[in-house]
């Protein structure tokens, strides 16, 4: 079996599985599973830039927040259904990141990190400025009647579980389908190589260019669904946190691996959900996952498991 | 109050402010400059410095001017003692990998806070001054009855926060001191300058790291110190620092300690003037904006002249 035909094989049995425990799970765990699906696609849009590309970004909440507010205010200021409102966050993402892009893709290495994270603390900065329509910290809810797509209920359990899995599901292969064509390869090899890649014929900053966007998308659109299913809108998803959760998530699962951010997403969502029923110094476990990934496992789980024993792990 | 005492109340009011940072960018930028790493880190090491200050001057009875002259000395040696322990643990073991660093030095930041959260705890407290008289200052006018001089309403400082901005100055005057005239100075600049070639003039290149890393958390403890009994001890307290030190550290150019004390001194001075009469997020929104856009646009700072 060809390893694109064995990968494709896994991502669905992924998204079977996924699909299977929507039923099966308890309702507790179940709307854990429904929140972590929308958390790893954001890892996933983070992989693309990161794990991929090789691009350390310290700013992605800003993607996060344009699709969340994108969406979020569509719907509670603009008035939109669901749908259109979710189109509108996507076009807030890709204008941000496409802008961002332009400007911090000047900029390698260390100097990347720090405008990003400058970008993204300018944008967090701007929603508590206009607080009189983002309501700032404070954030607002969305209406829970105006969260309903073609008659289905999002805010009932597992419709939400659906309308997560159906939104990480594509995140997922269509993030896989790219890393196997042409495109994903030179990503790879800019991560690689950056100036070989150049001899070679490609045009990086072009390369790296659309990897930003597509990174910025990804990431908000998991923003959007978000704040689609949760109907929570708060300054809070703009905060350096939020910037270091998917770097975490990443670094934990493996970056550069498809399944690595869910993996990664689901082991540190259930750590600090279970810390902080012990202690409300929670982020000290974040904290010492962190260091000790540095240290000794820079691969991650699903990329050590590949160094070991799995080679094939896309 | 009228135009003009009003500013001389603000610019006074940014000197305290310019001072604190100084000293903490200082350290920002020595580590940056000799190690070539990033310490995301260093606003928590300020905080370390302010909630050991707390505790220090809790436990020592007294005037309170004992407290917080055994703060001013141990403060800082806890925060260098942990940046070196930091140092051994973590950015040795990576090779002082910049991008490894920095994501290294995230985890010491949440350990630090939150360790700080669970034994200091979540509420700010501030620590008594040792001496705070209230200073009135006059100000000089021409008015009907010609020049005239007069103590306007709210036009004062205390005793207290010009000793800072005069120990910080003494403190910055020692620093530039020991780098340029001591054998101990030389040895950091040679590091900093070719760290192969001092490697083999024999110069023990891991050591002077551990304690360069470990002067940087001394320096923004000791500010910490300072400006602690002016705000309080709050575990949360480091980020502000972290992000003014990141702004002063990329305008006067990474690495440069002159272009760092220039830098510290604009930007304190204008935050203080700026907060006064804009409203303190727009002025936030548009310092973080420019320092992202000088770091695209000129990388090596606005004195800097080496690329970074």
């Amino acid at each position: 079996m060809s390893i694109s035909r064995k990968s494709l094989l896994l991502h669905l049995g992924l998204i079977a599985l996924l699909f299977a425990l929507g039923f099966l799970l308890p309702t507790y765990h179940q709307g854990n599973l429904a929140r972590i699906m929308v958390l790893a696609t954001y890892a996933v849009g983070y992989n693309v830039l990161f794990g991929y590309t090789g691009l350390l970004s310290l700013g992605h909440a800003m993607f996060f927040a344009a699709g969340m507010y994108g969406l979020g205010l569509a719907m509670h200021l603009g008035g939109l259904s669901p749908i259109p409102a979710f189109i509108v966050g996507l076009l807030c993402a890709a204008l941000l990141s496409a802008v961002v892009a332009f400007l911090a893709l000047r900029t390698i290495g260390v100097a990347f990190m720090i405008v990003t994270l400058m970008f993204a603390q300018t944008a967090f900065l701007t929603i508590l400025y206009f607080g009189t329509y983002t309501r700032g910290d404070e954030g607002f809810v969305i209406a829970q009647a105006t969260r309903q797509i073609m008659g289905f209920d999002l805010t009932s359990p597992t419709n939400r579980y659906m309308a997560a899995l159906i939104v990480f599901g594509t995140a997922l292969l269509i993030t896989a389908r790219m890393m196997q064509a042409s495109f994903g390869q030179v990503l790879i090899g800019v991560r690689e190589n950056e100036e070989r890649t150049t001899m070679l014929g490609y045009d990086v900053f072009r390369h790296k260019f659309a990897a930003v966007i597509i990174s910025g998308v990804i990431s908000g659109a998991a923003g959007a669904t978000y704040a689609l299913l949760f109907g929570y809108v708060g300054a809070t998803f703009a905060t350096v946190q939020y910037s270091i959760f998917p770097l975490l998530w990443v670094l934990l699962g493996g970056a550069g691996t498809t399944i690595g951010p869910l993996v990664g997403a689901i082991f540190m969502f259930y750590l600090i959900d279970y810390s902080s029923g012990l202690t409300n110094a929670y982020m000290l476990i974040a904290g010492v996952v962190l260091v000790l990934l540095t240290l000794f496992a820079r691969a991650g789980i699903v990329g050590e498991i590949r160094k070991r024993w799995v080679a094939w792990l896309p | 109050m009228d135009f003009g005492p009003h500013l001389l109340l603000a610019i006074l009011e940014g000197a305290v402010g310019a001072a604190v940072l100084a000293l903490t960018a200082l350290g920002l930028s020595l580590v940056f400059g000799v190690m070539r790493v990033v310490n995301v880190a260093h606003g928590e090491f300020f905080m370390v410095g302010a909630v050991v200050a707390w505790f220090v001057a809790d436990a020592v009875a007294g005037h309170p001017a004992f407290g917080f002259t055994a703060a001013l000395i141990i403060a800082p040696l806890v925060a260098g003692l942990i940046a070196v322990l930091v140092d051994k643990l973590v950015l040795k073991q990576v090779e002082y990998d910049p991008e490894a660093t920095i994501v290294g030095t995230i985890g010491v930041l949440y350990i630090l806070q939150q360790t700080a959260l669970m034994t200091y705890g979540p509420e700010p407290r501030p620590v008594e001054a040792p001496f705070s008289t209230r200073i009135a200052l006059p100000w000089f006018e021409w008015g009907e009855n010609g020049f005239a001089m007069f103590y306007p309403w709210g036009l004062s400082i205390t005793s207290y926060k010009l000793f800072v901005i005069f120990a910080a100055a003494a403190v910055l005057v020692v620093f530039w001191l020991v780098m340029s005239r001591t054998r101990y100075g030389l040895i950091m600049r040679a590091t900093q300058l070719d760290r192969e070639t001092a490697l083999a003039f024999g110069i023990p290149v891991s050591r002077v790291y551990s304690i360069v890393f470990g002067i940087g958390a001394g320096l923004a403890a000791l500010a910490a110190v300072l400006i602690v009994p002016i705000q309080q001890a709050y575990y949360l307290m480091g980020a502000e620092p972290l992000l003014l030190s990141f702004i002063v550290v990329i305008i006067g150019g990474l690495g440069s300690v002159r272009g760092t004390v220039v830098a510290a001194l604009m930007i304190g001075m204008s935050d203080g003037i700026i907060s006064v009469f804009l409203s303190p997020t727009l002025s936030k929104i548009i310092a973080t904006l420019l320092v992202a856009l000088v770091l695209v646009f000129r990388p090596q700072g606005l004195f800097g002249t080496k690329a970074a």
